[in-house]
């Protein structure tokens, strides 16, 4: 079977997901990793070190910055141009549009957020969650290729294989544009929720009363300090309930649950989050959930394997030093 | 301006999900404008007031699916339109975008369309960007703000690695998320008003266009592994004894 890979990047950094891509893209056969960008011959090299047997660079300053529309258009005439049996994607804002819009001009499906993909014969058969992951379904794409965004974490990332080599073909850009990029803003320390191993999350607790008075305000930064301290000594990303982000302690960026982001790390920390369902929905898939809250009756405590029935601002930078002392930081 | 909003009605995302017999079952939980598709009509509203348009809500689903329109009439939207047909039933994605396009051509002259990001039942958050590809115009996506100069429209889109400006000319379609701004309320007037209205369905005839077979299908329903919910509650003489056990089973868990 014959699989592109798309590897997505922003300015060059490229979604770890896309290299779990590659990895998935092996198991089924051979795997052409497609590289689109200006200046990326390096992501080119990535690829062939995760496993690319071939790697597909489009390399053009029109695709400077990403667009859906020269993106798509670029993807379409290479797919229609080497039929591949499946291409793969991380997921990402950028690779729904992408490949909502590739599968418009190909006649074919994508499959998106998928958990899980198996051969069955010829057939290729997805798991991926739906209704927020309260039902799972089995699903099939009857047109070629089929298209599948992968969900961060659920498929193992390869081991990179320094030096590796294989052949690397140019191909041109399709650069009509619809759209024009006028600007970033672009978050300082970027943490990728959905990429990352452990997440401490803050949410209406850190502060007493939500009624955004400036002392609360004040509390409510000390406690999201605290969040992260303790998030930096595990080497995790800070999240946050939809309250504290309503309530402006902080970014949208950071939202877990139903409006904001999934997230499946292998350790979630909750700490003065009541565990609304709309918050369980974005990090229920997480290996080992703890749980800090003052009330010993808030559901986040279904959810958890440890909790700390006490009061987050005495908890949280005990816990900090604790694990200071014990990972030797 | 003339705007369209398009939304879908979805079981209420308190409502207990599960698959029963194949089917997916939410017992007695009402069905509801999707959640995301409020921030869309906001969005929509917000733009029908800055440049004194109007906005049309239109959904593909059942008779019963006129209550989610309803309230999008209640809300501020000045029409509604409502696509049901039998040959409906088991659209995917990309057979949505097609009936859509052709809907959002025969209502006509519009100006900007407006989804939510992505709906709580299927949640694959394709269909703006296939809607756009179908109808040949600009999509910009996950807008947390939305500016229209002339003919114009620049949107600040919220994507992983913080904000990205992006413009396009009219019409467009785009996709908002919550920092649009929280959804009005359905004021006591436009209740009144959508509890009156008058709301057009039109079938696939109407809209001169065959049923899309579905390329994407399902296979089969499965309710998640329950998991592990036993909750061991960690108590101690102070915070430092209680965080030195905690971290203990946390690292003999090997999650670090």
């Amino acid at each position: 079977m014959k699989t592109f890979v798309y590897i997505d990047h922003f300015k060059g950094a490229v979604q770890p997901a896309s290299w779990e891509a590659l990895g998935l893209a092996k198991s089924f056969g051979s795997a052409v990793a497609l590289v689109f960008g200006s200046g990326v011959d390096g992501i080119a090299q990535s690829a062939f070190e995760f496993g690319a047997d071939e790697v597909l660079l489009v390399d053009d300053p029109a695709l400077l910055d990403y667009r859906a529309e020269p993106f798509a258009s670029t993807l379409s005439a290479l797919a229609a141009a080497s039929s591949p049996d499946l291409i793969l994607f991380p997921t990402t804002a950028r690779t729904r549009e992408l490949a909502a819009m590739s599968a418009v001009d190909l006649g074919t499906g994508v499959l998106t957020d998928v958990i899980a993909l198996e051969a069955n014969g010829n057939q290729l058969v997805a798991t991926r969650p739906i209704y927020e992951g309260k039902v799972l379904e089995k699903t099939v794409c009857s047109g070629k290729p089929v298209m599948a965004t992968l969900r961060a974490r659920a498929f193992p990332k390869p081991a990179a294989e320094a030096g590796r080599t294989g052949t690397l073909t140019k191909a041109e850009a399709r650069a009509e544009a619809l759209t024009n990029v006028e600007g970033y803003a672009v978050a300082e320390n970027v943490v990728n929720l959905t990429d990352a191993g452990v997440i401490v999350s803050g949410g209406r607790g850190v502060s007493n009363n939500p009624s955004l008075g400036l002392d609360e305000m004040a509390t409510a930064h000390k406690g999201f300090e605290l969040v992260g301290e303790l998030a930096s000594v595990l080497g995790g990303a800070v999240g946050a309930s939809r309250a504290a982000v309503d309530a402006g302690y902080i970014p949208y960026s950071n939202q877990v649950g139903q409006t904001g982001k999934v997230v499946s790390p292998d350790l979630y920390i909750a700490a003065g989050i009541s565990g609304a369902i709309q918050h369980l929905v974005g990090m229920r898939n997480a290996k080992l959930i703890v749980a800090i809250n003052k009330d010993a009756d808030a559901p986040i405590f279904t959810q958890a394997r440890y909790g700390v029935v006490g009061d987050l601002f005495a908890i949280l930078p005990a816990l900090t030093e604790a694990f200071k002392k014990k990972l030797g930081k | 301006m003339k705007i369209i909003a398009c939304i879908k009605q979805v079981p209420d995302s308190e409502a207990k999900v599960k698959a029963e017999n194949g089917q997916v079952s939410w017992g007695d939980a009402p069905l509801v404008i999707n959640p995301f598709d409020e921030y869309a009509v906001e969005g929509a509203l917000q733009q029908k007031e800055a440049t004194n348009g109007t906005v049309t809500a239109l959904c593909i689903g059942p008779e019963s699916a006129k209550e989610a329109l309803k309230h999008a009439l209640a809300m501020g939207a000045d029409e509604a339109v409502l696509v049901s047909d039998p040959a409906l039933d088991g659209l995917d994605t990309l057979g949505a975008a097609r009936v859509l396009a052709a809907a959002i051509q025969k209502i006509g002259g519009a100006d900007m369309v407006v989804f939510g990001r992505q709906t709580l039942d299927n949640g694959a958050g394709l269909t703006p960007a296939q809607t756009a590809r179908v109808l040949g115009w600009p999509m910009l996506g996950l807008a947390g703000q939305i500016k229209v100069d002339g003919g114009n429209v620049t949107v600040e889109r919220v994507i992983e690695e913080g904000r990205q400006t992006v413009s396009a000319k009219l019409p467009a379609v785009l996709s908002v998320v919550q920092s649009i701004g929280e959804p009005r309320y359905p004021s006591f007037m436009g209740i009144r008003k959508a509890s009156k209205a008058t709301i057009p369905v039109w079938s696939l005839a109407d809209l001169g266009v065959a049923a899309p077979a579905a390329v994407v299908t399902r296979a089969e329903l499965m309710n998640p592994p329950s998991r592990e919910t036993t909750v061991e509650i960690i108590t101690g003489e102070s915070p430092a004894e209680i965080a030195d056990k905690l971290a203990d089973k946390i690292l003999a868990e090997k999650v670090l």
